[in-house]
């Protein structure tokens, strides 16, 4: 298969879902085993919104709403049932699903969610805390009404973006008075979800069972859902093809072994079902060295790569270029017009001359320390690509290779480096997962964040104007100024947005059917039959 | 007399506990420290981030505020309470997390060795009985291209033809998840999922203890005390077994005891193509989430099971050579 054929692969496979699926029958019961390469030792969604946590937990312990791909807001309505924000900006009204009960058998009321909201995310959330920082009280006038009350205007898109994310619900009863932190029900989740937490072994699995008290009849179809720890890179594609597990998502069948495995038969490969966990990869850029601080150089190392070429080789295909900091699925956000930088090496060659960094006798302008970030195979390749594509323009770079947490500490609170591969996550709104790249003043040792040194007065302006715009339009309008004006300082080096590949057994049924489907609650998956 | 040199062995051996614990509890410690970042940064990667305030209030939590050597003679003053301390990556005790994976180690180490050792023994006395003749050259070769494979490759190879191609072997982990199987039918299940990885393991070391037979029995065979005894009329079965190989047995238990500390380290990437839980595994993910006092749990456990495998082979070799031992020296 040729990379074009693949993407549209990729853009037929988003209407997929909408297709009936009456026509396979669905049998109740069963046991799904997927892989799993990390073990969160804190496993509660509601202080850790991590992709790793969720991959669990979000089965077990529910939000406000989660994300579809149809429906208002692409929002579909999960612990609450409606939500309407008040034209101030001062508060948010949420009318709570009836008859839910906790798996331990107590009943769902406003006041957990009024507990979760000022207790676990305002003070615990390792996002939360920034979104719900104004959260000042939260209304329980009944058992199913919810009104969460801010101490300054809060822009109700911004809580609606959060909610599948940032909004998970934990019962007050086992939290209420007890160390948040240290709760031993952050390991044995007790929630609301389909399924119940039954046991984790470390090392080797944790188990779910299905809630046979779900407030959604007839939900859930699978009986028991097993993540099995695979360490190693080939486990997930062997044990699939063994048929020892019915599927393994985030990508654990890396995309080098997915051409082989795709011709299996009885396997299916998805590439669909992750638009709300956008990745993008970066370059972050050091603007406190001298030759980076100029603009003029940015632009050329801008112009030096291949974004097509990365697409085709690094990613075969999964993947699509970008110019800016938004993500081309939110079309609500993604600003269109941002012109970017193309594949230009003379313009390049021309910007550094400008810029007065003439070639050496060995043809070398000067030298970086890039530092690729260990995260992904592709962020590793793409370090490998950039060195040569940089060396193409006179700028030789340094490969610095580190281990996860060292990589952590060499950028983002020792800052030694000059540049580096990132892989910063989109999470359904600026204020949310972009911002923090481009704000200045931000202390060392913030992770994921802006310790590269970019300072902009006009985009501090910009960041500030939007936290406390209430308008929807206003803030849309605000917040593509902000990618234009990033964009044209080459703040950071947008190079692909990419997700991740779901490979399952072709009898699971309703794989990949909304926006974050790995970190859903697959109520609705089943086994054909 | 053997009860009594079995004694002083043992004595000799706990008191030199003390210092290897002191030096492998001190390089873990030094490694870690010398690596660059710590859990917190560890977690937070885990994670996908989080603000100044939770970052600072995390490393307080953990006691990674602190320099290195506080930290340090705290773990000490801890240990000395026999207290492992507490694993940030599992938010779990060291000691339960080292506890639940010992007994997979030593499974597959325990099986591993004694495939090595029993069929490198028969194989290498087969060779060893008529060295240069067929058989043995057509088994001395195989046994190099055994030697000459690496571990995980063996494993994957395993893997695809036993597991994925024919399904007749589970292709990882130490058991069925969830089974609810117990006694015989959970001990068989376990079996069956021992049998690639204990091959892989395995497979290696019996390469190496067929050579290092053969060719200790090879050289026997001009010795003056073999000649002796086939001067005396003795043949066949009786020569080869009591006299030549029950001698080319010594290097061999010298070597086990030896590769017990490399078997660990080959375990390491067994237990992780088999994604078996082990200590092996949990050593390497320790190390990845900067979790210093899981480090050094499991390094003070894998220390103690290498000295112990070390006094059984000091004890088995008593027992094989009256010579050894009788107090002077050894």
């Amino acid at each position: 298969m040729t990379a074009p054929t693949r993407r549209s692969l990729l853009a037929g496979a988003a209407a997929l879902p909408l297709l009936p699926r009456a026509a396979i029958a669905q049998r109740r019961g069963g046991r799904l085993t997927v892989a799993a390469d990390s073990e969160p030792p804190n496993l509660n969604p509601a202080i850790i919104a991590s992709n790793g946590v969720f991959f669990v937990a979000s089965k077990v312990i529910e939000p406000l709403a989660e994300a579809a791909y149809t429906g208002k807001d692409g929002l579909a309505p999960r612990l609450a049932t409606a939500w309407e924000g008040a034209p101030d900006g001062r508060s948010m009204a949420f009318t709570l699903r009836q008859g839910v009960t906790w798996h331990d058998g107590r009943p769902f009321t406003s006041a957990d969610v009024a507990f979760s909201a000022l207790e676990v995310w305002k003070k615990h959330g390792n996002l939360g805390r920034a979104v719900f920082r104004n959260l000042e009280a939260v209304e329980t006038p009944d058992a199913h009404t919810a009104i969460f009350r801010f101490a300054e205007p809060t822009p109700a898109q911004l809580i609606r973006n959060a909610l599948p994310a940032l909004t998970a619900v934990v019962p007050k009863h086992l939290y209420e008075g007890t160390d948040i932190m240290r709760n031993p029900a952050n390991q044995k989740l007790v929630g609301t979800g389909p399924f119940r937490f039954a046991e984790w072994r470390p090392g080797e699995y944790t188990r779910l069972v299905r809630n046979p008290t779900y407030w959604q009849q007839d939900r859930p179809h699978l009986n028991e859902i097993v993540y099995r720890v695979l360490p190693d890179r080939a486990a997930a594609g062997n044990a699939l093809e063994a048929e020892e597990i019915q599927l393994a998502a985030f990508s654990a069948v890396p995309l080098a072994d997915l051409d082989r495995i795709a011709k299996v038969p009885g396997i299916k490969v998805y590439s669909n079902g992750y638009e709300g966990l956008t990745y993008q990869l970066v370059v972050e850029i050091n603007h406190r060295r001298k030759e980076l601080s100029d603009v003029r150089v940015r632009r050329a190392i801008a112009h030096a790569i291949d974004r097509d070429f990365v697409v085709r080789a690094i990613f075969r295909g999964y993947a699509t270029t970008s110019q800016g900091p938004v993500p081309k699925y939110d079309r609500t956000f993604h600003a269109p017009d941002v012109a970017g930088y193309g594949f230009n090496p003379q313009r390049a060659n021309a910007l550094l001359d400008e810029a007065g960094h003439p070639r050496g006798a060995d043809g070398i302008r000067f030298r970086l320390r890039l530092l690729p970030a260990p995260f992904f195979n592709e962020t590793r390749q793409f370090g490998d690509y950039l060195r040569q594509a940089l060396a193409a323009i006179g700028i030789e770079a340094t490969i610095v290779s580190n281990d996860t947490p060292a990589h952590l500490r060499a950028v983002y609170t020792d800052r030694a480096f000059d540049i580096t591969v990132a892989s910063p996550v989109y999470r359904g709104d600026p204020a949310i997962s972009t911002t923090i790249l481009f704000q200045s003043g931000l202390p060392a040792g913030v992770p994921f964040a802006n310790q590269y040194g970019y300072e902009n007065a006009e985009v501090d302006t910009i960041i500030r104007q939007a936290a406390a715009t209430i308008d929807d339009a206003e803030r849309v309008r605000l917040y593509r100024a902000l990618q234009k004006q990033v964009t044209d300082d080459v703040a950071l080096v947008n190079v692909a947005e990419f997700s991740f590949i779901t490979v399952a057994r072709d009898n699971v049924l309703n794989v990949s059917n909304n926006p974050r489907w790995a970190v859903s609650n697959w109520s609705d998956v089943g086994f054909a039959g | 007399m053997a009860d009594h040199r079995a004694f002083t062995l043992l004595r000799r051996r706990l008191l030199g506990v003390v210092p290897v614990f002191a030096i492998v509890v001190l390089g873990a410690f030094a490694l870690l420290e010398s690596a660059p970042g710590d859990a917190v940064d560890a977690y937070l990667a885990g994670i996908g981030g989080g603000d100044a305030a939770q970052v600072a209030a995390l490393r307080a939590e953990w006691g990674l505020d602190q320099g290195p050597l506080p930290r340090f003679l705290a773990y000490l003053s801890a240990l000395a309470r026999l207290d492992l301390g507490w694993s940030s990556a599992f938010g779990r005790p060291v000691l339960d997390v080292v506890l639940a994976r010992l007994p997979n180690t030593l499974l597959l180490m325990g099986m591993a060795t004694l495939l090595a050792l029993s069929l490198g023994s028969l194989l290498g006395i087969i060779c060893g009985a008529r060295p240069g003749s067929l058989h043995d050259r057509t088994i001395s070769l195989a046994a190099i291209a055994i030697y000459a494979m690496p571990g995980f490759w063996l494993g994957l190879v395993l893997i695809v033809a036993f597991s994925v191609e024919r399904r007749w072997l589970p292709s990882g982990g130490i058991e069925t998840v969830a089974s609810g199987l117990t006694g015989w039918d959970r001990a068989h299940d376990i079996g069956r999922h021992l049998v690639l990885p204990v091959l892989a393991l395995g497979l290696v070391y019996m390469a190496l203890y067929l050579r290092l037979m053969r060719d200790g029995m090879a050289e026997l065979w001009a010795q003056d005390f073999v000649r002796a005894a086939r001067a005396r009329g003795m043949a066949g079965a009786r020569l080869v077994l009591r006299h030549v190989a029950r001698n080319a047995l010594l290097p061999v238990v010298t070597m086990l005891g030896l590769q017990s500390a490399s078997m660990l380290g080959g375990s390491v990437v067994i237990e992780s193509v088999f994604a078996i839980p082990g200590l092996g595994r949990l050593a390497s993910e320790a190390v990845a989430r900067r979790d210093t006092p899981l480090l050094l749990g499991v390094m003070l456990l894998s220390a103690m099971v290498v000295m112990l495998v070390n006094l059984l082979v000091d004890l088995a070799y008593a027992l094989l050579d009256p010579r050894v031992g009788s107090g002077t020296g050894g």
